[in-house]
């Protein structure tokens, strides 16, 4: 235990937790979504993000952008994140539709038992892991440098880099616009309804089947997010990247109660700092446990997650 | 003939839960379906909405077959169920609720004066319109329910047990309402329990027993049949 | 496709019918089985003519029989837990590893409870670890269900995935006893010697697989037992409604306790088997992938069927090695030049991919999997019936 390095880094150690949560909180949405909406944990998830790192990645070595690329100015930084956000959004969110329309949706026509789904969703995950690394040969890619590592915030030992500004202020950009989406607009009240009732949805003239795919295209579209903002904090990707911080990101909308689009944000916030502060208390060597101790305590004392599950909806 | 099933057969599993139902519904009319518990008047229903399929038989709506039609593009041709267990959406305000009624509408405006219609017709709702749908009671809940149906300006209004778990007052005014739509020009076909009731409200009526058609004929006739009024009514 | 399966439900009709037929076939299969890691024998089967070779080239026959030997010895213990009680579990190969980890600290001169610790003095032969091995696995499934059996079932899956990955990170970073990456060398081999005096078991994997192949035999036999007995009926009833059986007074929890148990003591003795063989253990022995491979497996070959989980550890094992045999002989490339990239196309590296597209079709076309046990076919075929209009196929 080193309480010293907990209390000298404390400003340092929130900034990064939160940003690391924002992440979190991105992909989180993704199974929150699923879940609420299909009762499945789409496993797969973790490769739609990852697909979307290689995605931008691969825009910009286009681009010309690679690791050992020289830092471009910073009007040219914001275009290759913003052009990078938009590539790995739109390949993360046909990837999760591919998932669904491919792996789900046959299930689906079948009725088949929720174990058929998880096991189909866990295929499909592999599936896309193993053919990224065979095209990838395995390796680790870096990422050429974008933001400035100065920081642009430095009060009293509070300092905050451009990469954790624009991490945090893009995150919360999309799920606002996310919950503005599902709350307001008329495809956002159809995803609710099946959420709390399929069937009666159904009798209302939801089409399911469409609902389904959007909702795998949202959870999509905030991962190709997510995956930007990793990359550039990381530094690098490869073809396993997804596995863990899929895990982690699962455990975030757990803790929040999955289900429930605002837990996800706090199950995310809270998990990055929760890591944070335990990585500086146990050693770095234990960032990764720490998420799945979490996890586990959490299902066993509070299994709904911190502000309960569902898209709305209080279940039996 | 707005509504016509042909010899509709219907299993769950391996148990056959309707033995060739042949009945029909024609526009303007309010006809009810009644029978014991288990009868199969709510799979009658499941099968009519699509939230069965059916394992023989055709199902005809308006002129057109719809017998392997998906259930949400059934409501979108004019049939909406209030479903058994009112099926209200529990996180979803009354006015969230009501407007999913109106789900596959495009028209703003006329949307706008259906909801004026349907709170006129039940002032509760208007009183509790920001209430969560599962905080209502049980005879709000029904009123949403049927409101909802309503507010897809359906040709067939499908009402099942529109008076389970109410209060006889409420059943009352329930019926009521029901006949009020059907002045308003909505064609109704109601499975009820509450035979006494639906049979004086309803210009037709079919009697189910154990997955078959036994009976049918005007409403009012068949509450003073001897049978009927033995095994539904309560009387001898 | 259907004409195969036809001939496929006559053979196993037959040999369902006739009970002396299929003890004979039985046996006959058995002794093949022992026989088959000989050379003279397998380069015999490979008919004249007929050149596809049924062994492999790329590695050693009774090294690869071996392998799928102590897979098989997982998919059977994994069938308890997946097939017999209906629980997801993904991080099955957590348990492989306390039993190879257990065997390894043992038995090895170079353990760390022997050379720091002075837990013990000399090593233990392996014999003596191996009971040990399967309590502390046993001991690890109760421990990792205890708390997990309690969750909602597909919350298990990734309580379990969860905790496998701990397990594996802990193996990888700490030094009091494990060794991380560098593992433990020389562990102790299983006792005997041939006439002329040599071990019998020490890198030759023959010996191996027999030995692994008796465990086989006798696994099936207790889990048989155990299946016709009342908690196999219990897990029957957890499978098909938890709630249900919960409330006829089956202590539900208790029985998943036990199957969880269970599964974890066959997976102890599989990891013990191989540490004996490879005698080198290191933090590279969990893997995530191995997890799936089990799981694929027993799915594949038919969960709650002992003989479609031996046909799917066989399977998953096997093919891939196979494959690469006759992928020689037909000469298909290591790797695919496609715009400047080198695309990795090995069998053996593209196998989990492939496992992975199994996985899926099996669960959306076969999801009683190859050799399914009727019972759960038929749960499978009651609820194709029940869709909803327009969704459901045919």
């Amino acid at each position: 235990m080193h309480f010293d390095d907990l209390v000298n880094g404390f400003p340092n150690l929130t900034t990064t937790g939160l940003t690391q949560g924002a992440i979190y909180a991105l992909i989180a949405l993704g199974y929150t979504l699923v879940y609420g909406v299909l009762r499945l944990i789409n496993f797969a998830h973790s490769e739609v993000f990852m697909f979307g790192t290689f995605g931008a990645m691969w825009t910009w070595g286009w681009l010309g952008f690679g690791s050992t690329s020289g830092r471009p100015g910073l009007g040219t930084a914001i275009m290759l994140i913003a052009l990078g956000l938009v590539v790995a959004a739109v390949v993360s969110g046909a990837t999760a539709v591919v998932v669904e329309l491919v792996a789900y949706r046959p299930l689906r026509r079948r009725n088949a038992p929720p174990l058929a789904f998880l096991i189909t969703a866990i295929g499909a995950s592999f599936v896309l892991m193993e053919l990224m690394g065979a095209a990838t040969g395995r390796i680790q890619f870096g990422m050429p440098p974008l933001l400035p590592s100065n920081p642009v915030i430095n009060v009293g030992g509070w300092r905050i880099t451009p990469l954790q500004l624009a991490t945090f202020v893009v995150a919360l950009v999309v799920m606002f616009a996310l919950d503005t989406f599902v709350q307001k607009t008329r495809f956002g009240r159809g995803i609710r309804a099946v959420a709390q009732d399929a069937n009666t949805a159904a009798l209302m003239g939801v089409n399911k089947g469409k609902v389904i795919a959007l909702v795998f295209l949202l959870g999509g579209l905030l991962a190709g997010v997510a995956a930007v903002f990793h990359n550039m904090k990381t530094g690098n990707t490869r073809f396993n990247v997804g596995f863990l911080i899929g895990l982690k990101a699962f455990a975030a909308a757990v803790l929040g109660g999955i289900g429930n689009l605002r837990g996800a944000l706090v199950g995310g916030l809270l998990l990055g700092l929760v890591e944070s502060y335990g990585s500086a208390l146990f050693g770095s060597n234990w960032t990764n446990v720490i998420a799945f101790v979490v996890l586990v305590v959490l299902l066993m004392f509070r299994p709904t997650g911190l502000l309960g599950e569902s898209l709305g909806r209080a279940r039996a | 003939m707005l509504l016509e099933l042909d010899n509709v057969t219907l299993h769950y599993g391996r148990i056959q839960a309707l033995h060739g139902i042949s009945l029909h519904v024609d526009e303007g009319e309010v006809v009810a379906l009644i029978g014991a518990n288990g009868a199969g008047k709510s799979t009658t229903m499941r099968a009519i909405s699509g939230l069965r399929p059916v394992s023989g038989g055709r199902i005809r709506f308006a002129g057109a077959d719809i017998t392997n039609l998906r259930a949400d593009l059934r409501t979108v041709r004019g049939i909406c169920q209030s479903p058994e267990g009112r099926g209200i959406f529990p996180g979803m305000t009354v006015r969230e609720n009501l407007d999913m009624g109106a789900y596959s509408r495009r028209d703003t405006a006329e949307i706008a004066k259906d909801l004026e219609r349907v709170l006129t017709l039940f002032p509760r709702l208007r009183e509790r319109i920001r209430q969560p749908g599962g905080t209502l009671s049980g005879g709000e809940q029904q009123m949403l329910a049927v409101g909802r149906a309503l507010m897809s300006r359906p040709k067939l209004l499908l009402l099942d047990e529109p008076s389970m778990g109410l209060a006889p007052m409420l059943i009352q005014q329930i019926f009521s309402i029901i006949t009020e739509i059907n002045e308003q020009g909505t064609t109704v076909l109601v499975v009820e329990q509450n035979a006494q009731q639906a049979l004086s409200r309803a210009h037709r009526a079919y009697v189910m027993e154990t997955g078959h058609i036994v009976k049918e004929g005007p409403g009012r006739a068949l509450l003073t049949d001897p049978a009927v009024k033995e095994a539904y009514l309560g009387v001898a | 496709m259907s004409a195969v399966t036809d001939l496929w439900h006559r053979v196993t009709g037959f040999f369902n019918q006739s009970k002396p037929a299929r003890i004979g076939l039985i046996v006959v299969f058995v002794a093949f089985l022992y026989v088959l890691p000989n050379r003279e024998f397998y380069e015999y089967l490979n008919i004249p003519g007929v050149w596809i070779p049924l062994y492999t080239t790329g590695n050693d026959m009774a090294f690869v029989l071996f392998t799928c030997t102590w897979t098989i010895l997982l998919a059977l213990g994994l069938n308890v837990v997946v097939g017999y009680a209906g629980l997801l579990d993904l991080g099955f190969f957590g348990f492989f590893a306390v039993g190879a980890y257990t065997v390894a600290l043992m038995t090895s001169p170079e353990s760390k409870l022997i050379t720091e610790y002075n837990w013990f003095e000399s090593p233990y032969p392996w014999l003596v670890t191996v009971p040990i091995a399967i309590a502390l696995a046993l001991l690890s499934g109760v421990l990792l269900g205890w708390p997990s059996l309690r969750v909602r079932g597909d919350y298990l899956a990734i309580v379990t995935l969860g905790f496998a990955e701990v397990i594996r990170i802990i193996a990888k970073n700490q030094d009091w006893i494990l060794n991380g990456d560098r593992g433990i060398p020389q562990v102790g081999h299983p006792p005997g010697t041939w006439p002329d005096g040599t071990p019998i078991f020490q890198f030759d994997a023959k010996p191996y697989y027999w030995l692994a192949l008796t465990m086989v035999i006798v696994a099936v036999f207790l889990i048989r037992n155990l299946v016709r007995s009342r908690v196999g009926r219990a897990w029957v009833a957890i499978r098909e409604d938890e709630d249900a059986a919960e409330l006829m007074g089956v202590p539900t929890f208790r029985f998943k306790l036990w199957a969880f148990a269970i599964g974890a003591a066959v997976g102890g003795i599989s990891g013990s088997l191989w540490a004996g063989y490879n005698n080198f253990v290191n933090s590279a022995t969990f893997s995530v992938e191995n997890s799936i491979l089990v799981l694929a497996a027993v799915l594949l070959g038919g969960a709650g069927n002992q003989a479609g989980a031996i046909l799917g550890g066989f399977l998953v094992v096997y093919v891939p090695e196979w494959l690469r045999s006759v992928g020689d002989v037909f000469g298909w490339p290591k790797t695919v030049r496609v715009f400047d990239i080198n695309l990795d196309v090995s069998p053996t590296s593209l196998r989990y991919a492939f496992f992975g597209v199994l996985l899926i079709v099996v669960m959306i076309f076969r999801p009683q999997g190859l050799w399914p046990n009727r019972r759960r076919a038929a749960e499978f075929k009651d609820r194709r019936q029940a869709v909803v209009v327009g969704e459901g196929v045919g």
